[in-house]
């Protein structure tokens, strides 16, 4: 899910690394021009028979209008100006609310359990199909919920993230 | 312990398939950015893959399932704690400490708060956080070495290190990811299919003392006629007045025949002394774990004091995950902090599928090899267990994959360890060239191995706790201000870093002289991270405030290239002056020679 993104970086400096895990190569080099394949254009209809024809490649050394718009908001944003500062404190700020957020409903749930079971036994003793609901809460549950707030501070993580480069570059 | 030529078979083959990974992927490892972060082109998913493999530790894997048959429900907060620990690095400091652009801990301080003492003393806290928790690793391989074969305990700790230290000093960070990322699904694998295995039996066969038998307000009996070697001093307790044969040397004199405890008082046993007990005789428990199966089953049943200890647990764990020098390497080595974000998803999904079996293992263990109670060796119990459940062959093979997977614990753990440590001490205080790095893991391998040779043998969880403890009450408070508060001056984070790690190092020497001397010690010496951790917060915010002249001058600059998207491309690795790009490095190398 990530591959797509790192290999299409004009100015990335990495990719990731294919030859990691499997035997050695020689390492690609970065900066070479990143090479498309290009699909037929839509005049010639499509001929199964000829396949050894040799297919068009478009080759784009860098995509210039993403790259400008992105070079200007960098320089706005390295130079400091009081929009630039602006900006960055407002995204860590939202960030840093989405994260307190989260950890303050994990925190509700987990701080509330040992509580809970000290003041109800009671409710400690319930067991579903013979086996203890506290061990049902404690000992599977957890997981479960773990993944699912992990996966949705992700989406709302990148999802500042994308907004604030849609911002920036417009 | 019998010879198992299974096990045998098992273990060579995990440290077989660990060496010859590890040279394989070392091929490709030239320069110094390959051996500190893999030249930072994990991908999301294999990083995942390794980090877990490396996180579930000899604490995990044999840890956990003996504390839940000595502690009962109570302990089923460790599992969740580890767990948990990646989502608090994961909301506070995953991507932003990936964007830093630095390549060890100490070096991320000082990219945020440009203070070369600060770099010191951190780097001093990390090697010491690393051999701490390297330790229980080498005791707990040297414990399923010798519950396997008749070898001393020290062996099992060197042939763990040798291989280790082997692999890190041919390919460092690239070498051991590869590993740990395969040692991670067969430690999955060596928890999961005796976990079924078992559950299959004991569903089938009924268990011995009828199913309920775990609810009952009694302790759990013998299953059959049981004769128990006690290795180490014990004190023990019983419940009801118990029969059994001593022949050794117990708190009433020298003994050699039938004898009779009352519960009135506990009851000491000395090294040596064999105990027989008879079929369906309550078993007699290690002082400090819990008697009564029903109190076993329910949490929370204990006292105040209990409840002050489970939350201090939940601190320790979810703040200290962030602060573990090898956790927070491995995220050096994704490529972008999107990246970095999403492999602790991941880790999030594999740690919660891991930690499922060890807690099932763990109860079975309670109603099947109870009489590790006695002796205290309660991390023995998941390699007890197979053997207990399934005599004969059967039961030889699943001990042979559980031992597997023990092993893969220790070597992964340990690995990780080492190859963050030895960076530390490479770029820290040698030049931190390749070879540095070399020399450095030689001389950082000594220490641990000396020390877990040494020391006592603790509880492997219970150390595990005070790393965990340790790790947060000096790093966290550092890493979740440094990121999120322009304000944190160096003097600050010096002074949270020394209260919470002074704090914790008394608690630590307090425990152990304690245990020394009869146990006297109170609650929160054992797990104090509920009182130094918010300690440690308060220092660096009140000193902070006072000494704003230690914050550094181009605070905005840092705050944007670690809060900046990755697509605005203000991420940059640091030090590449002193270590070169690694795409370079190889490029120089194969221009000027033929190569493949």
């Amino acid at each position: 899910m990530t591959e797509d993104y790192y290999l299409r970086r004009a100015n990335g400096v990495r990719e990731p690394d294919p030859t990691l895990g499997k035997k050695p190569r020689l390492p690609q080099p970065t900066e070479q021009a990143v090479v498309e394949s290009v699909p037929a254009g839509p005049e010639p209809p499509p001929e199964p028979e000829h396949h050894t024809k040799i297919k068009r490649q478009r080759v784009v050394l860098a995509d210039p209008k993403r790259a400008s718009s992105s070079l200007r908001a960098r320089v706005e944003l390295e130079e400091q100006t009081s929009w630039g500062k602006l900006l960055v404190k407002d995204l860590v700020k939202v960030q840093l609310r989405t994260a307190l957020l989260f950890s303050v409903l994990v925190i509700a749930v987990f701080g509330a359990l040992p509580v809970l079971f000290y003041l109800l036994p009671g409710f400690a003793a319930l067991t579903l199909a013979g086996i203890p609901i506290p061990w049902l809460i404690l000992g599977v549950a957890p997981f479960p919920f773990l993944f699912g707030v992990g996966l949705w501070y992700n989406m709302l993580a990148e999802r500042h993230e994308r907004d604030f480069v849609d911002m920036i570059e417009n | 312990m019998q010879l198992n030529p299974w096990a045998l078979a098992g273990i060579v083959l995990v440290a077989v398939v660990t060496f010859y990974l590890g040279h394989r992927s070392s091929r490709s490892a030239t320069s110094t950015h390959d051996f500190l972060v893999a030249r930072r082109t994990v991908r999301s998913r294999r990083n995942a893959a390794a980090i877990s493999g490396e996180y579930l530790s000899a604490a995990s894997f044999l840890g956990i399932a003996g504390i839940v048959l000595k502690d009962g429900a109570d302990a089923l907060w460790f599992p969740i704690g580890f767990t948990a620990g990646y989502l608090a690095l994961m909301l506070f400091v995953a991507a932003p400490l990936r964007r830093s652009g630095a390549y060890t801990l100490p070096d991320f301080l000082e990219a945020r708060l440009g203070s070369k003492t600060l770099r010191r003393f951190a780097t001093a806290f990390v090697v010491f956080i690393g051999v701490l928790y390297m330790v229980p690793q080498l005791q707990g391989a040297g414990l399923t070495l010798a519950t396997i074969f008749p070898v001393p305990g020290w062996s099992g700790a060197v042939a763990v290190m040798v291989l280790v230290a082997f692999n890190v000093i041919a390919g460092g960070m690239r070498a051991i990811t590869v590993v740990q990322a395969f040692q991670y699904w067969l430690k999955l694998f060596a928890i999961a299919a005796p976990a079924f295995v078992l559950c299959l039996v004991f569903f089938s066969g009924g268990s011995p003392g009828g199913y309920r038998s775990l609810g009952a307000p009694a302790p759990p009996a013998f299953i059959s006629d049981t004769t128990v070697t006690v290795q180490t001093d014990v004190t023990l307790r019983v419940t009801t007045d118990t029969y059994l044969w001593a022949y050794g040397m117990t708190d009433s004199g020298p003994a050699a025949g039938p004898t009779h405890w009352t519960p009135a008082a506990a009851h000491t046993v000395s090294e040596g002394t064999k105990l027989r007990f008879l079929a369906g005789t309550p078993v007699p428990v290690v002082s400090d774990s819990v008697v009564q199966n029903s109190d076993w089953l329910h949490p929370g049943s204990g006292s105040l004091t209990d409840l002050l200890q489970t939350y201090s647990l939940m601190f320790a764990t979810f703040l200290g995950t962030m602060g573990l020098p090898h956790v927070l390497v491995r995220f050096y080595t994704n490529p972008d902090g999107k990246a970095a974000r999403r492999t602790t998803v991941h880790v999030l999904l594999l740690l919660g599928l891991f930690y499922l079996f060890p807690t099932l293992l763990g109860a079975l263990s309670r109603m099947y090899v109870p009489e590790l109670l006695v002796t205290g060796k309660t991390d023995a119990a998941i390699l007890r267990l197979p053997t207990a459940i399934l005599p004969g062959v059967a039961g030889q093979i699943l001990t042979a994959v559980v031992a597997a997977g023990a092993f893969a614990a220790f070597l992964s753990s340990t690995s990780g360890l080492l190859v963050s440590v030895a960076g530390v001490v490479s770029t820290d205080l040698l030049p931190g060239r390749v070879r540095d790095f070399r020399v450095a893991t030689g001389l950082v391998a000594l220490a641990p191995i000396a020390l877990a040779v040494s020391l006592r043998p603790e509880d492997i969880s219970l150390s595990i706790g005070l790393t965990f403890a340790l790790a947060a009450s000096t790093f966290c408070p550092l890493l979740v201000l440094g990121i999120w508060w322009r304000k944190l001056s160096w003097p600050g984070a010096l002074a949270g870093m020394m209260v919470g790690g002074g704090l914790v190092l008394t608690a630590l020497v307090v425990n152990v002289v304690s245990g020394y001397t009869g146990g006297w010690a109170p609650w929160f010496v054992n797990q104090p991270a509920l009182i130094t951790v918010p300690v440690a917060f308060v220092t660096t915010y009140l000193v902070s405030r006072v000494t704003g002249y230690g914050r550094p001058d181009h605070v905005h600059d840092i705050m944007l290239r670690l809060h900046a998207p990755d697509p605005l491309g203000f991420m940059r690795d640091r030090a590449v002056a002193r270590f070169g790009q690694a795409e370079e490095k190889t490029r120089l190398a194969v221009r000027g020679r033929h190569r493949k």
